[in-house]
């Protein structure tokens, strides 16, 4: 591999925003006029959040070689906290009563509710990043998973968000939204936030700063001893990867208008788990694809009923036979077929 | 003031003493030996000044700062490089990675710094690729940029530690057996880096090395412990002849 690759001063034209950018226009387009029904674009925003849950999972799991099985947890806290300003906000429900706001100005401050969710959500991943300071590995895995079950009792035990019967209402705020201009607003802020969130994890692991997140990972020992300050790298990723999961999780809450604990439990961080190792460690688009074929391969297999869950598992199986090491490996897309990067490398800068 | 000054420095694992009391004066711009039978206590000794263990007693300075307590992270960001023992380079990144990451302690952008791109950020990340480029050439490395250090040979992969240790911008450069599985022709070649190292980049070195060739040829002054003891301090040939020094080597025994 020639250096000169890696030390471009000029800018190339960045084409992948432009194909993005044209791709979810047109999906837009389709689903505002209907030329693809509810159920599909349900399908592709499933895809969005697995997306951004796989990818930013990645980030931990990955890049930074730790084993995170907690991302449910963060997720729900997402969710909930950006449904219950959303309720509060811009709904009219028997349990928050009357809305704060015009429900009309839901329009603007949706994405901002679904930031905040995030960003409680990177609060909460402190719950984890703190502890990895002192241990890591199967230790830390299984703080993780008590991180996640905190989370689902604590909100099964909140009985003025309904507790394990479920919280709802999230659907008032997406028709108020519908109210002022007709459009499918929830299947274009997944599209966004799916791809804002593939951007800036792209852009940190891109980054010097970032890199220092992969030499943990590769031996956390020498990260220290050239300057790596491990602790703030590791406090970052979580609270990064935790935050886009709570993003991930706002938007599930309002595509679904309906959220209980039970659907943030151990379950759905497995899942996440399952997509990211099914993509490979450490690749972005690796992560990217499997959550794509995962959550189509799921909807699917529909038909099949129950087998579907005898199917799957096996696929995983044979998959990890036969490539141990994910569909990617912890290569992107452009490493396996280098005619891509005329279409997706910039310089480093 | 002396460049880097350790104070009766003791350090215990248990009940083990593997340092005691050993004091340790180094003036800038010198090459510095430390040597010692194995398990004298040597790599314990660059542990603890770069920060991996805190000392059970004593005090360790640095250009007048004092080091106890502060995270290795820390220490490095004061122009402390090291390299270790058995090679920790970061095998699945490439070369060019492991030289830049190196200058994390510069960075000086965060995450938001990252997110929106700031001035800062384009501005330090293309000083820190120009400056590991810069480093790779001096190194003759440049053709290896984006290759991984796991493919490449041992005698390769010391100088990519080295030039990773450098890219930190230290003052004091530690090395840990430097010329540990090494062939005789590169530990030749080994001994002529070190000390064109040392002058192109104006640095104090202290090193650990078993290699008899490589410390007398290299080292200003030599320091041998042994069980964590200073037994001799002096010049090469001094050393060379200290009864005290063969016996702690070879034993005192009839052969």
């Amino acid at each position: 591999m020639s250096t000169t690759a890696t030390i471009k001063t000029k800018k190339e034209m960045n084409l992948w925003p432009l194909a993005l950018f044209i791709g979810g226009g047109i999906i837009i387009a389709l689903g505002a006029t209907g030329s693809i029904n509810k159920y599909i674009q349900t399908v592709i925003m499933f895809i969005g959040i697995n997306v951004i849950l796989s990818a930013s999972l990645n980030v931990v799991n990955g890049y930074m070689g730790e084993f995170s099985c907690g991302h449910g947890g963060f997720m729900l806290v997402g969710a909930y906290v950006s449904s219950i300003l959303s309720v509060l906000l811009f709904t009219n429900s028997k349990w928050l009563g009357h809305p704060i706001l015009p429900p009309s100005t839901a329009v603007f401050l949706f994405p901002v509710i679904i930031i905040i969710g995030g960003l409680v959500a990177a609060v909460a991943g402190l719950l984890v990043a703190i502890p990895s300071f002192k241990t890591r590995d199967d230790y830390l895995a299984i703080i993780t998973i008590a991180a996640n079950f905190i989370f689902v009792s604590l909100v099964n035990n909140l009985e003025f968000v309904g507790g394990s019967r479920g919280f709802m209402g999230m659907k008032g705020t997406v028709f108020a939204m519908e109210d002022v201009f007709k459009a499918p607003y929830m299947l274009f802020w997944t599209l966004t936030f799916c791809s804002l969130a593939v951007f800036l994890i792209k852009r940190l692991m891109r980054s010097t700063f970032g890199k220092g997140i992969s030499a943990i990972r590769y031996d956390e020992i020498s990260a220290e001893i050239m300057s790596v300050n491990t602790n703030h790298m590791k406090l970052v990723a979580f609270m990064f990867s935790s935050g886009l999961a709570g993003i991930a999780g706002g938007l599930f809450a309002h595509v679904m208008g309906f959220i209980n604990p039970a659907s943030f439990s151990i379950m759905k961080s497995t899942e996440a788990l399952v997509m990211v190792y099914l993509g490979g460690m450490g690749s972005l688009s690796g992560s990217v694809l499997s959550a794509i074929i995962f959550t189509i391969l799921l909807e699917a297999m529909r038909p099949l009923q129950i087998l579907k869950w005898v199917l799957i598992p096996l696929m995983l199986i044979l998959l990890m036979q036969f490539r141990p090491e994910g569909l990617m490996g912890n290569k992107e897309l452009t490493d396996k077929f280098p005619r891509l990067k005329r279409f997706f490398t910039r310089s480093s800068m | 003031m002396s460049f880097l000054k350790i104070d009766s420095l003791t350090h215990r694992f248990g009940g083990l003493t593997a340092v005691s009391d050993l004091n340790y004066e180094l003036e800038e711009g010198g090459i510095y030996g430390l040597i010692g039978p194995n398990g004298a206590g040597k790599t314990t000794v660059f542990n603890l000044v770069s920060g991996f263990y805190n000392p059970s007693e004593g005090k360790i300075q640095y250009r007048g700062e004092e080091l106890n307590g502060l995270p290795p992270h820390d220490i490095a960001a004061r122009q402390i490089g090291r390299t270790f023992q058995n090679i920790r380079l970061w095998s699945e990144m490439t070369v060019l990675d492991n030289i830049k990451i190196s200058q994390h302690y510069q960075l000086g952008y965060g995450l938001p710094g990252v997110i929106f791109k700031t001035k800062k950020y384009r501005d330090r990340e293309r000083k820190i690729e120009a400056k590991a480029m810069e480093l790779l050439e001096e190194f003759n490395l440049t053709d290896l940029a984006c290759e991984y250090p796991k493919n490449l040979s041992y005698g390769v992969q010391r100088r990519v530690e080295i030039a990773r240790a450098l890219s930190l911008g230290p003052k004091l450069l530690m090395l840990d057996e430097p010329a540990a599985g090494l062939s005789t022709s590169d530990v030749v070649e080994l001994i002529d880096y070190i000390r064109w190292v040392h002058e192109n980049f104006k640095i104090t070195i202290w090193m650990i090395e078993h290699q008899m060739q490589v410390i007398m040829t290299l080292c200003d002054r030599i320091k041998v412990i042994d069980f964590g003891k200073e037994i001799a301090d002096g010049l090469p040939d001094e050393i060379r002849n200290n009864p005290q020094v063969i016996k702690a080597y070879l034993g005192d025994g009839e052969i």
